[in-house]
């Protein structure tokens, strides 16, 4: 049981901790302060001083967000220490600070990005007064570049350093900073240096005026015309909560939402700047590939052609892509099996184990980062494949965990000493733990160790480690893998066997493949990527911005996503194709709606239905094989083209042939 | 006043080996993991080797404290003692504007120096040999006007005496720094009025000035 403190929130009566501050109890409380610079997930830096109140007694006001409970005193007579949030002192400190505040910063709202969202502009309205006195000429401040992403208007900046303290804390690069001081003081990048990050683009959300916005989204749109979707991202296999901003049919922006147990309040650039992509490269009609190429068709053509091929076919196989959401490849697994085919959605080769939760979906929780006191990554670059999550490693590693790794990754923004380089390093790794030096250890295998030359060794290690107690962490790069094994979208012998000797195949969005020459192949998919060009019959589908959908993380999580706009032209819903084809086969799947659907999946895959609950896994060990030893690679540290839409997306190939650019002197250096 | 690095800078900047000896030896002063906070004393040190604070030196010292650059160009742009432009090879002079020396003449102090040496603060002679700039108080009020070269105050200045002062530089000597009124430190013109006793047994030269004129020839301890 923590000590409690009572004292007195503008007279009621209230206990905390001793280490909270002031600005959080008043926050349970439920009073507002107002705040700049505070913020929950960065360090305090009491600058703005936005949030001042009278604590009784104290000679003068004192900043909430840097006082903590256990530091007031108690009143003479000893009752408990008295806070008040407003009133005549706070007030006029409140006008006094916003005056100052606004000293400096330009009347430009109607010219401003954040203009409508704006913590000043509000802030202002709430607390401030409705003249100025200030007749002096205000300062300019040259304005910076931090690549295509991130648009500065450094003469509107406040100088909270929220920016400053999340790149250097989170994201963990050491570019930003605060140089000069007093009315020289500006927010600056060493040297005009870019950003080197990931995370880059939550400075942007973080900034609670309009000195940092959106490169891509400047000029775009006012928020208040936005309807806003709270949906998932499948831009990694981490699931991140976001909220889609669309108008009329287009996607304006995506911006992270809370989630504690994914990511936090932050994204990765990929989602965060993918939307783009979601309008370039569409399929908007059915194909069908003829003599002279592929001909736009209408849906019964297509359809009646695709359920020929299908009927038609000898062997028929089916693969999905790191995008398709449960309830496609549910209703097309039935499709396909009702036609005596084979599905497979490890497309890739990653050695996962089917029929086993724990060998694809792992034992441990996002969340069981934060208290790992190990974290032991094995072929996996968590940088590139789940930024996010290698922020959330990084907060561990400040509050003592240790990381090693055994794989390549380079530029972690930790320090990862290396345990192995080979499978079996691995082994005998995993042969000197005792029970004890393996509590609190958090396991986290990546895609490109279970890709590569004895991936089912890796896997059957990993599940090894887990077995003498550690937790085990499967970071996937597809957000639709684990939703795909769930449904036992799935074959033995993976997508060797699926694929051999198939004359058929259809594609569900997999375009991470190079499907051989020889099978007819029908590709139900959103951009014309890939798939598409190697497909005979092409049925065009929703992205995931287009349909509601559930997608299972990494963690096993399975989460909703809803529609924020339509697909464009004809394209149509995943389960929705499927249920129509196989109307056209004149077998018809036993649902008709989405919600017909959904039930049938939940009653075979009953913990689907408990949307945003992570399953706890009974593990489930393999046996561990001897084998050719090889070593283990973290894979490679693209980033930004990792899937069809993020390819169609004119930001997301800036950024890659910047990072190719950066990344070519240090090539010749070598 | 803005400040950021000049932007014509040096190669390269690596502190002497007396210097890097006293470095290591700032750095025993703290406890393990907070070497950092050093960098005052470091950045400090090099600017004297060099006489302005150049960027290499900056991230030098960032890199021998295992800082980031921005982190050290943060404190070296904070405060005014560090300098981010080159000075005069012979002297820097920094006058004094607070209240006290303004009332007594600073002014026409910065006046000679813009005259003589440059036309604003900041700028190097054309023949490279000085610069200066107006500081805040330096807390030699008594003494008022005054101005700091190096280590040393030059006190109850004229302007001509600060002519004087520059010419001597100039010519390569150390004018003695102290009162040019004659006081020994900083008691009432005319003499003391109490304590008088004591004034017949002090050395000839105040403290601080002995041990300029002993210690260097220009340029204060080390």
């Amino acid at each position: 049981m923590p000590n409690l403190y009572k004292l007195m929130i503008d007279g009621h009566e209230v206990s905390a901790e001793g280490e909270l501050t002031l600005i959080q109890v008043c926050e349970q409380a439920g009073v507002e302060i107002p705040r700049f610079c505070y913020h929950e997930r960065l360090s305090i830096a009491g600058n703005c001083r936005m949030c001042l109140v009278e604590v009784v007694g104290a000679p003068k006001p004192v900043a909430s967000c840097a006082m903590q409970v256990r530091d007031l005193r108690p009143g003479r007579d000893g009752s408990p220490p008295q806070v008040r949030t407003s009133g005549q002192l706070v007030e006029k400190a409140r006008h006094g600070v916003m005056e100052f505040l606004l000293i400096n910063h330009p009347l430009d709202c109607p010219i401003c990005d954040q203009g409508g969202e704006c913590d000043l502009q509000d802030q202002a309205m709430a607390y401030g007064i409705d003249f100025s006195r200030y007749i002096e000429p205000k300062r300019a401040v040259d304005d910076l570049d931090l690549g295509p992403l991130v648009e500065t208007h450094m003469t509107r900046c406040i100088s909270c350093t929220r920016c400053v303290r999340f790149t250097t804390e989170v994201a963990g690069i050491t570019q930003m900073g605060q140089i000069g001081r007093g009315e020289d003081a500006e927010i600056t990048s060493y040297l005009n240096s870019t950003l080197d990050s990931n995370l880059q683009g939550n400075i942007i959300d973080l900034c609670p005026v309009g000195a940092l916005t959106s490169k891509p989204y400047a000029f775009v749109a006012r928020p208040w015309e936005l309807a806003k979707t709270e949906t998932i991202d499948v831009m990694d296999a981490l699931g991140s909560n976001i909220r889609v901003d669309t108008r009329g049919r287009d996607v304006m922006r995506i911006l992270p939402r809370n989630h504690d147990g994914i990511n936090q309040e932050w994204i990765s650039d990929k989602t965060r700047f993918v939307w783009d992509g979601l309008a370039c490269q569409r399929l908007d009609r059915p194909y069908v590939r003829r003599s002279r190429g592929l001909e736009a068709v209408d849906w019964d053509t297509a359809l009646t052609a695709a359920a020929s091929a299908i009927s038609a076919g000898r062997k028929l196989s089916a693969i999905a892509g790191d995008l398709a959401p449960v309830e496609a490849a549910f209703a097309l697994r039935q499709l396909i099996e009702a036609n005596g085919g084979v599905c497979e959605c490890r497309v890739d080769g990653a050695a996962l184990a089917r029929d086993n939760r724990s060998a694809y979906a792992g034992t441990a929780r996002i969340e069981d980062v934060d208290a790992a006191k190990r974290i032991v990554l094995i072929g996996t670059n968590p940088r590139v494949e789940a930024p996010v999550l290698n922020a959330r490693i990084r907060l561990a590693w400040l509050n003592g965990a240790e990381v090693g790794q055994f794989g390549d990754a380079e530029k972690l923004t930790y320090d990862c000493h290396a345990l192995g380089s080979d499978i079996e390093g691995l082994r005998s790794y995993c042969e000197s733990l005792t029970d004890e030096s393996t509590s609190g250890m958090l396991v986290i295998v990546g895609q490109p160790a279970l890709r590569q030359n004895g991936g089912d060794r890796i896997l059957a290690l990993a599940l090894e480690l887990a077995r003498r107690g550690a937790g085990l962490l499967f970071l996937h790069s597809a957000a639709g893998r684990v939703g795909a094994l769930d449904v036992g979208f799935s074959c033995d012998g993976g997508i060797e066997a699926a694929l051999s000797g198939a004359n058929v195949v259809f594609n569900l969005g997999a375009d991470e493949i190079d499907i051989p020459d020889g099978p007819q192949v029908i590709y139900q998919g959103s951009h014309g990527d890939r798939g598409a060009h190697r497909a005979d019959i092409i049925l065009p589908s929703a992205a995931y911005t287009e349909e509601s959908a559930i997608f299972v993380n990494t963690e096993g999580r399975p989460q909703l996503a809803r529609r924020a706009a339509f697909p464009p032209g004809q394209a149509r819903e995943n389960w929705a194709i499927v249920r129509a084809l196989s109307g056209v086969m004149n077998k018809p799947l036993k649902f008709d709606t989405l919600a017909q659907l959904r039930s049938t999946v939940f009653a075979s895959v009953p913990h689907l239905e408990r949307i945003d609950e992570v399953p706890v896994n009974e593990l489930r060990p393999l046996p561990v094989r001897s084998g050719r030893n090889s070593p283990i690679s973290s894979g490679s540290d693209s980033f930004y083209l990792s899937n069809a839409i993020s390819r169609s997306s004119a930001v997301m190939a800036e950024m890659a042939s910047l990072g190719n650019a950066k990344r070519q002197p240090e090539r010749m250096a070598a | 006043m803005q400040r950021k690095f000049h932007s014509e800078q040096p190669e390269s900047f690596e502190f002497s080996d007396g210097n890097l000896a006293w470095a290591r030896k700032q750095l025993e002063k703290y406890p393990d993991g907070r070497q950092a906070a050093a960098i005052i004393p470091l950045l400090w040190r090099a600017q004297k080797q060099e006489g302005w604070l150049t960027r290499p030196a900056v991230e030098y010292v960032a890199d021998m404290l295992g800082l980031a650059h921005i982190r050290a160009y943060e404190v070296a742009s904070f405060y005014f003692m560090f300098q981010l432009r080159p000075v005069g090879s012979k002297a820097h002079i920094q006058i004094c504007g607070t209240t006290c020396c303004m009332i007594c003449g600073a002014e026409d102090l910065i006046d000679l120096c813009r005259r003589k040496i440059s036309p604003k603060p900041h700028q190097v002679s054309p023949c490279g040999r000085f610069s200066w700039e107006e500081v805040e108080c330096l807390g030699a009020c008594a003494n008022a006007p005054m101005v700091q070269i190096g280590s040393d105050y030059y006190e109850d200045l004229s302007p001509d005496d600060l002519s004087n002062i520059v010419d001597e530089f100039g010519r390569g000597r150390f004018p003695a720094p102290g009162s040019r009124r004659g006081r020994y430190s900083s008691e009432p013109e005319g003499g003391p009025t109490s304590l008088a006793v004591d004034n017949q047994k002090r050395p000839a030269l105040a403290p601080a000035v002995a041990l300029a004129m002993r210690t260097t020839n220009g340029g204060g301890e080390s």
